[in-house]
């Protein structure tokens, strides 16, 4: 049994924790944009963090439920409702089969994400579950999900249907997870200092720091193109290509930003300013075109200590879902 | 034997850096460190890239700091594994077989020769013989699955990118930016001056880590007609 893609939204597409080792062959690593969100969708889930989980952007998509499902959305806001009634994010729900998941109004962020428990049967490509929607492979047949595409669970229903305790649609379970200083202060993104920070002038580092970027509307899963006051290097710099990771701020010719995401490519070759801390990347990962960002500057010491911390969270958070979820079973087996 | 520099490029990666040049010295010892590396991983090592004058690899912070415990930062404990790597691998010099691989310079084919002809003031066919009169070295892979950039071209080719990237430039294509010169494996946008197509097929989602071109080969490219060309895209 599986979930039908009814009527598919702008951009859905399966989505992990990235394909991970393969930058010596060129390929990116792409990934979910908000792997933290992705990470927790499939830990209340009860999954382990690395399966498969759909990215959607608004508008999102219609999905029909053709089995009783265990899911869980989180990342962005869109109001998700199943047939007409809103859903909570960040918690697990159990789904009744014959039901449509849908996602009608937006609210706040840029990408949601859905999770299954036992998650979705899906070939792994070059160890990973991610799409690579510019070379075509990986996730689902390599591209968005579309109307009619079928994806099935590696889990079959049966396990789930106990749950229910009621005839409704659907059955909140009690535990939630609490993000919110994940996201708060949802502009101010932190980076530590590139590689040709030191070559802007007296005027650009001000500007980095004192003005407001805008995120272009042409920006997309490779990158953030930023509009605001043009930054300069003291003199010109020709680079060969050199890798680049997730998060990095490039500065283009024209004296714009860059800031590259999860679909960036393996090298690049244009002055590096700045890298936003991994655990800034969520935060920037929710911000749409026309969002402002502010940057401030952190020591790298400081940027490893917010990821511990950050990861140390989602660490516990792990523990008591599983915890949650066998006490769950336990009761029902009784 | 030479300088470098260690930095981090975000707080799960680090960059060991020879300078900005394309030098065959630099790069195979950057080759030899990736070597060392894959042998002498450290736990939580994700990824190494190698660049032309450079050797980044990925991380997982968290791992890192949870089994080795470092006393400073994770990226001091990284930089120490970059420098181990640059002290202890050394560069083995050995025979490698030129790769031979066929271009078709047909101008249906060759978006950019013509713009090339006249930037350059060089013949169309002089563009040929220059560009596969050398042998190139592949310095590495990048920018798009199985890109590989090789150098450096005749001084007579050397141009830079195309002002606007092209939208579409289909999987073949073979180009020049710079003293560069490489081949798209796949269809993507893209900004190198397109001068040919191979009917070789570089990237094989089956088969995406068997490279038919990898870091430390030599090309040499081939004039074909568009005949040969589509009997090899048969083959």
């Amino acid at each position: 049994m599986s979930i039908v893609i009814i009527k598919p939204g702008i951009l859905d597409s399966i989505q992990d924790l990235g394909r991970m080792g393969q930058g010596s062959y060129g390929i990116n690593t792409g990934g979910a944009m908000d792997r933290f969100a992705a990470t927790v969708a499939n830990i209340l889930a009860g999954n382990e963090v690395t399966e498969a989980v759909i990215e959607i952007h608004y508008p999102g998509p219609q999905i029909l439920f053709e089995q009783d499902a265990l899911i869980s959305i989180t990342g962005a806001d869109f109001t998700a409702g199943l047939n007409d009634e809103p859903l909570p994010s960040w918690q697990p729900i159990l789904i009744r089969k014959n039901t449509v998941l849908q996602f009608p109004i937006y609210r706040k962020g840029a990408r949601a994400y859905l999770a299954v428990q036992g998650g979705f049967k899906l070939d792994k490509w070059l160890n990973s579950y991610s799409t690579n929607l510019k070379a075509g492979i990986g996730g689902w047949k390599g591209r968005r999900l579309e109307t009619g595409d079928e994806l099935f669970f590696r889990q079959s229903e049966k396990c789930v249907s106990s749950l229910f305790k009621s005839e409704n649609n659907f059955q909140l379970l009690r535990w939630r997870t609490d993000v919110s200083n994940v996201y708060e202060q949802p502009h101010k993104i932190s980076y530590i200092k590139g590689f040709e920070w030191d070559m802007l002038t007296q005027e650009s580092r001000k500007s980095l720091e004192e003005s407001k970027f805008v995120v272009h509307s042409s920006s997309d899963r490779m990158g953030y193109q930023l509009k605001g006051s043009p930054l300069h290097l003291a003199e010109k710099k020709e680079m060969v290509s050199c890798a680049v990771s997730f998060g990095t701020i490039q500065l283009l010719p024209n004296g714009r930003l860059v800031v590259l995401m999860a679909d960036h490519q393996t090298t690049g070759g244009y002055p590096r300013i700045g890298h936003v801390i991994s655990s800034h990347l969520p935060k920037l990962a929710q911000l749409r075109p026309s969002d402002t960002i502010q940057f401030t500057h952190v020591k790298v010491d400081e940027a490893e200590e917010r990821l511990f911390n950050q990861q140390l969270e989602i660490q516990i958070w792990k523990r008591a879902c599983s915890e949650n979820l066998n006490r769950v079973y336990a009761e029902c087996r009784l | 034997m030479s300088e470098y520099t260690i930095f981090p490029i975000g707080d799960s990666a680090a960059t060991i850096d020879f300078g900005n040049y394309i030098r065959e010295a630099l790069n195979k010892k950057v080759m030899a460190m990736q070597q060392w590396l894959q042998l002498h991983p450290f736990d939580g090592l994700v990824d190494i890239i190698i660049a032309y004058s450079s050797l980044s690899i990925i991380y997982d912070a968290t791992r890192v700091k949870n089994l080795y415990k470092p006393e400073k930062t994770v990226f001091d404990f990284v930089k120490q594994k970059l420098t181990e790597a640059y002290e202890n691998s050394s560069i083995v010099e050995k025979d490698t077989i030129v790769k031979r691989i066929p271009v078709c310079y047909d101008s249906s084919f060759a978006l950019d020769i013509t713009f090339v002809a006249k930037e350059k003031k060089v013949l169309i066919e002089d563009i040929i013989r220059l560009h596969t009169s050398k042998v190139y070295r592949v310095y590495m892979i990048g920018f798009q699955p199985g890109f590989p950039y090789m150098a450096a071209v005749d001084e007579k080719l050397t141009i830079p990118r195309k002002e606007k990237p092209r939208v579409l430039v289909p999987s073949g294509s073979v180009g020049l930016a710079g003293s560069q010169t490489g081949i798209y494996p796949v269809d993507s946008p893209g900004g190198w001056q397109v001068i040919g197509r191979t009917p070789i097929k570089l990237f094989n989602k089956l088969k995406a880590n068997t490279l038919i071109i990898k870091p430390g080969d030599r090309v040499q490219f081939y004039e074909i007609n568009l005949k040969e060309f589509a009997r090899l895209s048969k083959s």
